[in-house]
């Protein structure tokens, strides 16, 4: 391994406070093994005592070479292994990428095929945002909300197992529409949780909300102001918190969003208090959409007519979606074949990290571990 | 030889003081084995407790519901390899979890669980206290620079500014109740750990709701000071697992590690004895104003059987509850024997000689297990503090606070 130095040394890093004591900075490695960084991110920090004056993120030690797999595969071969991106909300990449292929293929998924999947992917939504406010809380020292969220994200992964057999990477639609017709009880299910969930979200709320060490642990920490999530190209809570109302849903609506009544959260400082509350509050907002989803879904064919050998027209296509931590991008080019030329995969979590620098400068120690929790990366999204 | 051993027996103070070095040495090994199984015991509910907070079981598999599991962790962690760095300063890793673990046992000698039960009882005791206590900070400090790597030098650096600046208002919070304890007739107050509490009986008040609300504010002030000394959740820093992966400790490993752990354990539990002795009245039972007279006195001394009786009683609840397949037999017969265990011992303690002598101990362990039960609570309900905010509680809040109490304890003595 090089010497952590070498990676900093592109930066313009601030130098220690030399007023009172000779003293020089610490260079400390965060990871790849450690606690708290969401799986194998590596950051070096570079250190004045505990104030922190300049960061790098050391990323790919789970880079599986994704994209390039994609070459090689067949388009309906190639679906499975989206899921394995952002694990913690694999039908959201599963959503992306099939809309994206029938975008190439110039053909639409029937509306129920539409309305089952809006209703697993907000589901998805709830459970990575649960997820992440277990693991965000933990970081910051509150052990109890991690198994409070995990016990409320089972009822969900019930429900996919349910559906398709797998609790975690789903794989639960196809290019076209889905494969599985809902079982018998999916709406029932559905709408059972939509009463359980609500209270829970109720009782993190309580146990977080109006704690003070926890207001005051995420208070003014990690700031990023809207300019520099747009020049960063930042999006998803992180960007709505920040105050810039974009959420592609409403902004590009695909599957049948536009159908649905819903609002965007947003904050105003962009702070990790207000990240927090705006996914808290788009918990609500996914449960809303759900509700709606499952009271107008309508009967029909759940497969759209898909060739049975997928030869998309040579072009290229650009299709993105609002997964639960930002814009997911899919670009595939075609040529004829049954192989995508090259899939491209704008990931959110990817995006996001470049912010860390920026938001943890001049802050402390412990709030890099704050900032890692708030921007809700999975390093298998990271590193593809 | 047996006149010196006999001697004792007539007397009514604690063996240091009669100068019995033989009884001294009984006390001692008595405390240490007691405390240790304090801690072993402590580990277990604060496993248990806490799972129970967040909806899990906790150790379930070693023994009846994992009663085993302190024994089965002790093993392990001294069959375990005892790992000492290549960079370290061999010495001084060596040396460091055994200063702390001196310093969290050698508190132990003035705590007086009755007035005779205490090794010894000195006239300095308070000071004496807290200065070994303080003590442990160079533990802390000498494991984080001996294990030569960056996360326990931060832990380290993290532990001695935390556990010096909360010493400050800590100390504060004492002094006003050592204030209270001159308010008797002679005027002459005690540093003595014994006199505190027996000026607290002379002056028919816990010093808790002396001069309320000031008394309570300064045990306040050193219930949250106590915390923070003990580096325990909500002001747990120095070994933020998702933030210094351990702290201090993180090269440590095996036995060692658990030296680390029994001294925070043991430092717990010698604080929350400091508390209970300064203002809940030490061994002195509740209500002795008002729930007064023989019929009283007789139903608090029979208060210690009940409870092990109670104990005895979950522990058959227990039992009859046990799955019946055959292979949980063993652990339901063991079980069933720790209920009868319990109760032999609740019987025991109805023995009107032993039910007297009892009392005392019983009422100060009481105490002293709510603080341990609140520790558990804390742990399960708070984030931590970060390090800027935790000393700004310290050296902001806490310590004006703590001066001005000790102020308004001064003018309310002389004035009242």
């Amino acid at each position: 391994m090089a010497d952590p130095t070498t990676y900093l040394s592109h930066l313009e890093l601030g130098e220690p406070d030399k007023t009172f004591l000779d003293s020089s900075e610490l260079i400390i490695n965060m990871g790849p093994q450690h606690p708290a960084t969401h799986g194998v991110l590596r950051v070096i920090l570079k250190l004045d005592g505990e104030k922190v004056l300049g960061t790098e993120c050391v990323i790919g030690y789970l880079h599986r070479g994704v994209e390039k797999i994609a070459e090689h595969r067949t388009y309906t071969m190639f679906n499975p292994y989206v899921d394995r991106m952002d694990y913690v909300a694999a039908v959201s990449n599963g959503l992306g990428y099939c809309e994206a292929v029938e975008k190439l293929l110039n053909i639409e998924a029937p509306p129920r095929a539409k309305y089952i999947r809006v209703i697993l992917t907000e589901l998805n939504r709830i459970a990575s945002h649960q997820l992440w406010l277990g693991t965000h809380a933990l970081d910051i020292g509150a052990m109890t909300p991690l198994f409070y969220t995990f016990r409320d994200r089972e009822e969900i992964l019930k429900i996919f197992e349910k559906y398709c057999g797998a609790r975690l990477t789903t794989h639960a639609f196809r290019i076209g529409g889905c494969q599985y017709e809902t079982y018998e009880g999916f709406e029932q299910d559905v709408k059972k949780f939509l009463d359980f969930v609500p209270p829970r979200i109720d009782e993190y709320e309580e146990l977080l909300t109006t704690n003070r060490i926890w207001v005051e642990r995420t208070r003014e920490v990690g700031k990023i102001s809207a300019a520099d999530c747009k020049a960063l190209g930042v999006t998803g809570p992180v960007l709505r918190a920040s105050g810039v109302k974009w959420d592609i849903r409403k902004a590009l609506p695909y599957a049948n969003y536009s159908e649905f009544d819903f609002d965007i959260p947003t904050g105003a400082n962009g702070d990790t208090f207000d990240r927090y509350m705006v996914r808290m509050q788009e918990m609500r907002q996914s449960l809303r959409i759900i509700r709606q989803a499952v009271e107008r879904i309508p009967e029909g064919p759940i497969m759209a007519k898909v060739p049975k050998v997928m030869k998309p027209p040579v072009g290229e296509v650009y299709h993105s979606i609002e997964a639960p931590k930002g814009e997911l991008g899919y670009f595939i080019v075609s040529d004829g074949s049954t192989q995508p030329y090259r899939v491209r995969v704008r990931p959110p979590s990817f995006v996001n990290l470049q912010a860390l620098d920026i938001m943890v400068r001049g802050q402390l120690v412990a709030d890099v571990i704050a900032v890692i929790g708030t921007l809700d990366i999975v390093l298998g999204e990271v590193d593809r | 030889m047996l006149d010196y051993v006999t001697s004792y027996l007539g007397m009514n103070t604690t063996p240091g003081q009669a100068g019995n070095v033989f009884w001294a040495l009984i006390y001692i090994l008595v405390v240490f084995a007691g405390v240790s199984v304090a801690v072993m015991a402590m580990n277990w509910l604060e496993r248990k407790a806490l799972a129970h907070f967040q909806i899990r079981l906790g150790p379930m598999r070693v023994g009846p519901h994992g009663l085993l599991q302190p024994i089965a962790d002790a093993v392990k962690l001294m069959t375990k390899e005892d790992i000492i760095p290549a960079e370290a300063d061999a010495f001084v890793f060596w040396i460091a979890p055994l200063i702390i673990l001196c310093a969290s046992f050698t508190v132990y000698i003035v705590i007086p669980f009755g007035p005779t039960h205490a090794i010894t009882d000195l006239n300095i005791g308070v000071l004496f206290m807290l200065g070994v206590s303080s003590l442990s900070v160079l533990g802390v400090v000498m494991a984080g620079w001996a294990s030569n790597s960056h996360y326990p030098l931060l832990g380290a650096l993290r532990s001695s500014a935390q556990m010096i600046s909360y010493e400050v208002a800590m100390g504060m919070a004492v002094v006003s109740a050592i204030l209270m304890t001159s308010l008797n007739k002679t005027g002459t107050g005690t540093l003595s750990m014994i006199g505190i509490v027996e000026a607290q009986q002379q002056q028919q008040i816990w010093f808790l709701f002396k001069f309320f609300p000031f008394g309570f504010i300064a045990f306040a002030i050193f219930a949250i000071a106590m915390v923070a000394e003990t580096n325990r959740a909500p002001f747990d820093l120095p070994e933020a697992e998702s933030e210094l992966t351990a702290g201090f400790h993180t090269e440590y490993s095996g036995l060692r590690w658990s030296l680390f752990m029994l001294g925070e354990y043991a430092a717990m539990i010698a604080v929350s004895s400091i508390a209970v002795t300064l203002w809940l009245g030490g061994w002195l039972r509740p209500f002795p104003n008002t729930l007064t007279g023989a019929t009283w006195d007789l139903v608090f001394s029979l208060l210690p059987g009940f409870t092990f009786l109670g104990l005895a009683l979950i522990a058959f609840i227990g039992v009859i509850r046990m799955p019946k397949h055959p292979y949980f037999r063993i652990q339901t017969m063991g079980l069933a024997g720790f209920a009868v265990v319990l109760g032999i011992i609740g019987l025991v303690l109805f023995i009107p000689p032993v039910r007297d002598r009892i009392q005392d101990i019983f009422w100060f362990v009481a105490k002293v297990a709510v603080f341990m039960y609140l520790y558990i609570w804390y742990r399960a309900t708070f984030p931590r503090y970060r390090f800027d905010q935790l000393m700004r509680v310290g050296w902001k809040v806490l310590l004006p606070v703590a001066i001005g109490v000790l102020i308004m304890t001064a003018i309310l003595g002389v004035v009242l």
